[in-house]
């Protein structure tokens, strides 16, 4: 020790400084800003697991509204066979160009994985989305320590979205569970905007948070409290047509800890 | 001879049918061989190969070093080989076939070969023996305007090929590269490592000459010549013109490590080629010292997706760009991410407010489903995809989209009637409806929306 210092303090300095130098993207919703701490870490490791093999598009379709808030190009693998093709007009229909856009189909998880960790690597890389479906013994605990720590050194934010996987251990920053949830109907029953039930069972440096209900204001690219985009929240005072909203709470009732509360892990 | 005759003489003997096609597949092969040699192979049907060695035989110490190690090698496959060295192509395929050694220089060489030489059929060829001629050089001390008048014009061309009076030149069995480099081992390289530390000496030696040219490479291939005759080919490309070795072995160490095939170098490569094959100009630029520029994280990119590209194969890498269509299928165009320009037209803004009308994701191909419609418009209630009902608590539709008018017929050539609808749960999905006029309307899926 060069100062005679408790090394101890120097690591927790160390921990200190590495959370301060975090870059944060927020969010646009308060809520969600408020429990991340100012938004989301950029150049960090970040998990969205879908609840069921069918939120398999709102888990994909979250990654997508991230990486719209997020800058530089944005590198797409999935596998080959996985149901749906990520659909250039149907990302700018959510506001996200479709010319930062490099798709790539991996043909077994093994390459999807090295491919995901070629791009994290890559400093001009600014999204890495890596959508893997099913239990893979190749995404374990050290692979995605190896992700977490490629991210760090090259500044891209890596989202790896998980459908029909358990969760288990892993380096990310945060993990997050989505669910579709039903939108505010347009006139004529028409489905409204994009809504999704958003949860954050894991984040660094704090108790899991939400259930929350948002969608997704495309026009200003952003996360909103449900019903917020259209201004007349409920105006009416009730919930169009009655619709179950499977578990969902209102949005009001953030629960989890005061947002400037600071934990050192 | 007749086979006959053959057969009664050795009764063992093995005559199988004549393949011409074969034959040429072998001779192809032979070419690629020679590929070491020079980039400059041409097939000549006859059972020849022509090669253009111009600048190319100091590399084995000369033309006749080089003849020997061919024939050498050649030998090794167990083949007889006759070489023959000339200005032309058409004197070194007579020498081939007609000379007999024994002759100082080349000019006598030919001039002694016989008339046969010119290839002119045997009538011409008994003719001008009748008429005394039984040499080139008797033919080439005649005046020409006689021979042109007695035994045509042609005679006369071949005769100005064969003597070198006019210019002639082979036309390779594949498009030469711009730039090739060669390396001859004296010992077999036995380990793919070794190999690849020669290659990136050779990838050194295409900077060098890439920089004096003010170019860089866009796809490279390297060639892994075998000591039993096996060409190995391995090629790679890049997204932006580089000139960087270091970049260009570590692409074709990525693609050999992804070969079903392993590279396998049995007894050893005896020679290594590396061509560029492509090449865009590229002009030397200044390091930047300091925080990244845009244009290196571009550079960062490209490098990135060339490989990605060498890893996993370059159509599995993609870009998109607009295009103008309202046909779903056809509103983008996928391109390898290698060949995308990079200055693409942008996307067109969605204009309409509200929720997205085109889905997230598209599947590659519509899937029927089993669909409960409702009256009294016939919009969808509920369907069946997958063994999973879904009861429809919104919708939308129908936008009717038309095929393009100038559409084949079964290709995209129906009009379809899409809904977006959303399930109880929240799901939402893409359908459309095929309606025909004589039967009941078909639904299918087509997509899903975040």
């Amino acid at each position: 020790m060069s100062d005679g210092a408790d090394p101890l303090a120097a690591a927790r300095r160390a921990v200190w400084i590495d959370t301060e130098a975090e870059q944060r993207v927020p969010l646009g919703a308060p809520l969600l800003d408020g429990a991340l701490g100012g938004g989301l870490a950029r150049g960090r490791l970040h998990e969205i697991f879908a609840c069921e093999a069918a939120d398999a598009t709102a888990a994909s379709g979250f990654a997508a509204m991230l990486a719209t808030r997020l800058p530089g190009a944005i590198l797409w693998l999935r596998r080959a066979g996985a149901r749906g093709v990520p659909y250039p007009p149907g990302l700018a229909a959510l506001g996200l160009d479709p010319a930062r856009l490099i798709l790539a189909t991996l043909p077994d998880p093994t390459a999807l994985l090295r491919a995901a960790a070629d791009a994290a690597r890559c400093p001009g890389v600014g999204v890495v989305v890596a959508v893997a479906r099913g239990e893979s013994r190749a995404l374990d605990l050290a692979a995605s320590r190896r992700l977490a720590l490629a991210a760090e050194r090259s500044g891209a934010t890596v989202l790896l979205v998980r459908i029909e996987a358990r969760e288990c251990p892993s380096a990310a920053r945060t993990r997050w569970r989505v669910a579709a949830a039903p939108s505010l109907p347009l006139a004529g029953r028409a489905p409204g905007a994009p809504a999704l039930r958003l949860e954050l069972p894991r984040r660094r440096g704090g108790p899991p948070a939400g259930p929350w209900l948002m969608e997704w204001d495309r026009a200003e690219r952003c996360l909103r409290p449900f019903g917020e985009t259209r201004g007349d929240t409920f105006a009416d005072g009730v919930l169009p047509d009655g619709a179950a909203l499977p578990g969902a709470v209102p949005a009001a009732s953030l629960r989890g800890p005061d947002p400037g509360e600071r934990r050192i892990a | 001879m007749t086979l006959s005759d053959a057969r009664a003489r050795v009764p063992e003997l093995a005559a199988p049918p004549h393949d011409p096609a074969a034959d040429l597949r072998w001779l192809g092969a032979l070419a690629d061989f020679c590929g070491r040699y020079t980039p400059m192979v041409a097939l000549d049907p006859e059972g020849a190969l022509l090669l253009d060695i111009t600048g190319c035989a100091h590399l084995l110490g000369g033309e006749r070093a080089l003849a020997r190690d061919a024939v050498a090698r050649l030998a090794g496959l167990g083949l007889g080989v006759r070489p023959g060295l000339a200005g032309t192509p058409e004197a070194a395929r007579a020498l081939a076939r007609f000379g007999h050694g024994g002759a100082r220089g080349e000019a006598e060489a030919i001039a002694r070969l016989p008339v046969a030489a010119l290839g002119l059929g045997p009538e011409a060829e008994t003719a001008l023996i009748r008429a005394g001629l039984r040499s080139i050089g008797d033919l080439a001390a005649r005046p020409t305007a006689p021979v042109t008048a007695r035994f045509g014009a042609e005679a006369t061309a071949r005769l100005d090929r064969l003597l070198g009076r006019e210019e002639s030149r082979i036309t390779p069995r594949r498009p030469p590269p711009p730039l090739s480099f060669v390396r001859s081992f004296a010992e077999p390289i036995g380990r793919v490592a070794d190999a690849l530390a020669a290659l990136s000496g050779l990838a050194g030696e295409a900077e060098r000459a890439l920089e004096t040219r003010g170019l860089g490479g866009r796809r490279f291939e390297a060639r892994f010549y075998r000591g039993d005759g096996r060409i190995r080919r391995v090629a790679v490309a890049t997204g932006l013109p580089t000139r960087d070795p270091e970049l260009v072995s570590r692409l074709i160490a990525a693609r050999i490590e992804a070969l079903a095939d392993p590279l396998d170098p049995g007894f050893g490569f005896d020679a290594l080629r590396l061509d560029v094959a492509a090449t865009d100009p590229l002009l030397p630029e200044q390091i930047a010292a300091g925080p990244p520029e845009p244009g290196s994280r571009e550079r960062a990119v490209a490098e990135l997706v060339g490989q990605l590209s060498a890893r996993f194969g370059a159509a599995r890498v993609r870009r998109f760009l607009p295009r103008d269509s309202h046909v779903p299928e056809r509103a983008a165009l996928s391109l390898p991410a290698l060949e995308a320009e990079a200055a693409a037209p942008p996307w067109p803004a969605p204009a309409e407010p509200g929720p997205p009308a085109r889905p997230f994701a598209l599947l590659a191909r519509p899937e029927p489903v089993a669909v409960v419609t409702e009256p009294p418009d016939g919009a969808p209630a509920r369907f069946l995809w997958r063994g999973a009902t879904h009861d429809l608590a919104r919708r939308e539709g129908p936008e009717r989209i038309a095929a393009e008018w100038w559409a084949a017929p079964g290709d995209l050539a129906e009009t379809r009637d899409y809904y977006r609808v959303e399930d109880s749960r929240g799901r939402r999905f893409w359908l459309y409806r095929l309606a025909a006029a004589d039967r009941a309307p078909r639904w299918f899926l087509h997509g899903f929306f975040a």
